[in-house]
C-alpha cells in the first residue's frame, strides 16, 4: 500500500476540509506523535484487504457438509472447530455457527454497530453496515431477503441473530442439491458470502454435461 | 444512549441495496481510516467498547448522514482530543507542536499478523454464578442509559427465553467509560417476534438478542 503525504505539502486543513485532507492531517500528527508506525497502517490493510475474506467461511462451510463429526463441533462450540482449519483472530475470538434448515432460516444484523465475523468472513459490506439494514433486519427479514432476490417457502420459519455482544455469527447455509459428487473445494466455490450472513443461499452447481 | 445508532426497527431508509463484486474499501482515505483505528485501539489508549461509545456520541443528524468510515473518523478526531493525544490545532494541521504523552502500547508492522491472528477475547472468569437458567423466562429491563449501552430499545420490557448460557464477558456499558472490565454473564435471550412488533411480525418470527445479566429480570408475573 502506498502512504504518499510527502513533507514538501502540509494540508492546513480546516474543519471544512475535504476528508482526505483531514484524514492526511489525522495521520500524521499521530505518526508524528509516535502513536502509529506508518508500515503498521499498511500491514493492517493488506491484512483485511487481501488474507482476510468469505473464502475462509466458505472452507468452514464446506468442511462441515462433508462431514458430520465436524459439523457437530462446529455448531456446539463454533470458536475451537474454525480453528481446527487455521482460522481464527479478531473479530473472530468467540464464534457461533446457526444451521439453516427446511425449518428454520437465520439472518446475521448488528443493529447498533457492524459486528461480523472478520475471521471467516472479512471486513462486512456497505449495506450491512447501513441503516436499511440495520433497521429493517429485525423486524421485516422476508422483506429484506426479498431485496437480496431469496423467497424462502412460507412455512420456513425466520430467525435473526442481532450482534449485540462480542459474540460472532456465521450462518451454516442448506447444501444445494445435486452437489453428492462435489469435493470440498468445488462445494466451497458454492458458499457465497451473503449464504454466511443469510441473506443469500450457497449456489446450485454448474449442470455438467 | 438512545442515539441514532440504535436502528432496530427503525422505518423510512428505503430498499437494502447491494454492491456487486464490492471492494473492500471504496477511498484510500477509508483504508487509513480502518487502519488509524485499529492502531490506535491497541495503543491501549481506549478500549473498542469507548470507539464505539464516540460513534454513537454523534449527533443523530451526522451520525445518519454520514458514511461508516466518516462516522469512524469523526469518533476518532474526538477520542485523541479528548485523551490530550493531540491539540485541535494539531489535529488540523498535522503537525506536532506539544509533547506527545506515553501509551501502553505501539502496534509495529511485525507485530499486526500475530497479535490479529491471535485476537483479543473478551471472556473472563466468572464473578458469581449465573443468576438464570436455560429456558427461563425474563424481561428485558425498561431501562435508558445516558451512556454507552448493549441492549436495544426494541427489546427493553420485552419478555423472551435464555436460549444459551455463554459465560462472563467484559461489560460494555461501564468499560465504555474507562471503569474496570466488570464482568457479567452472557445470555442469548430469544424474543417472539408478536413480542417485540405485536401483529404484525410474522407467525414463527424470532430474534435473539446478546445480552448482558444486569440488562435482565425474572419475567414479570413469572
Amino acid at each position: 500500500m502506498t502512504h504518499d503525504h510527502t513533507d514538501d505539502h502540509h494540508d492546513h486543513g480546516s474543519a471544512l476540509a475535504p476528508i482526505e485532507a483531514r484524514v492526511r492531517a489525522l495521520e500524521s500528527i499521530l505518526v508524528e506523535k509516535g502513536y502509529v508506525q506508518p508500515e503498521a497502517l499498511d500491514a493492517l490493510i493488506e491484512l483485511y484487504e487481501t488474507q482476510v475474506g468469505p473464502h475462509n467461511g466458505a472452507r468452514v462451510v464446506a468442511r462441515a457438509w462433508t462431514d458430520a463429526a465436524y459439523r457437530a463441533r462446529l455448531l456446539a462450540d463454533a470458536t475451537p472447530a474454525i480453528e481446527e482449519l487455521g482460522i481464527g483472530g479478531r473479530g473472530g475470538e468467540h464464534m457461533v455457527v446457526v444451521e439453516n434448515t427446511a425449518d428454520t432460516h437465520n439472518l446475521v444484523v448488528c443493529t447498533l454497530c457492524s459486528c461480523y465475523p472478520w475471521t471467516v468472513l472479512g471486513l462486512p459490506p456497505v449495506w450491512y453496515k447501513s441503516p436499511p439494514y440495520r433497521s429493517r433486519a429485525v423486524i421485516d427479514p422476508r422483506g429484506v431477503l426479498a431485496d437480496f432476490g431469496v423467497t424462502l417457502p412460507e412455512a420456513t420459519r425466520i430467525t435473526v441473530w442481532d450482534s449485540t455482544a462480542e459474540l460472532r455469527y456465521m450462518v451454516l447455509p442448506m447444501r444445494p442439491a445435486g452437489t453428492e459428487d462435489l469435493d470440498e473445494a468445488a462445494l466451497a466455490a458454492l458458499v457465497t458470502r451473503d449464504a454466511m450472513i443469510g441473506t443469500g443461499l450457497a449456489r446450485a452447481p454448474e449442470p455438467r454435461p | 444512549m438512545n442515539g441514532a445508532q440504535d436502528l432496530g426497527g427503525m422505518m423510512g431508509f428505503g430498499p437494502v441495496v447491494s454492491e456487486p463484486d464490492e471492494p473492500v474499501f471504496h477511498a484510500a482515505w477509508e483504508r487509513r481510516v480502518f487502519a488509524l483505528a485499529m492502531a490506535m485501539g491497541f495503543t491501549g489508549a481506549w478500549s473498542l467498547d469507548a470507539s464505539r461509545s464516540a460513534r454513537e456520541s454523534l449527533p443523530p443528524a451526522e451520525y445518519l448522514a454520514s458514511s461508516y468510515y466518516a462516522i469512524w473518523f469523526a469518533a476518532l478526531e474526538n477520542q485523541v482530543r479528548a485523551h490530550g493525544l493531540a491539540t485541535p490545532d494539531e489535529i488540523v494541521g498535522g503537525t506536532s507542536s506539544t509533547a506527545p504523552r506515553a501509551l501502553p502500547r505501539v502496534l509495529t508492522a511485525e507485530a499486526v499478523a500475530p497479535r490479529f491472528r491471535a485476537g483479543f477475547p473478551s471472556d473472563r472468569a466468572a464473578p458469581a454464578p449465573a443468576r438464570f437458567r436455560l429456558g427461563e423466562a425474563v424481561t428485558a429491563r425498561n431501562e435508558h442509559p445516558s451512556g454507552h449501552t448493549r441492549l436495544p430499545r426494541y427489546v427493553r420490557g420485552r419478555q423472551g427465553l435464555v436460549e444459551r448460557v455463554h459465560g462472563a464477558f467484559v461489560f460494555p456499558d461501564t468499560h465504555a467509560h474507562g471503569a474496570s472490565e466488570n464482568p457479567q454473564w452472557l445470555y442469548t435471550i430469544g424474543f417472539d417476534g408478536t413480542e417485540l412488533w405485536g401483529g404484525e411480525a410474522e407467525a414463527g418470527q424470532r430474534v435473539t438478542v446478546a445480552c448482558f445479566e444486569s440488562y435482565l429480570q425474572p419475567a414479570q408475573g413469572a
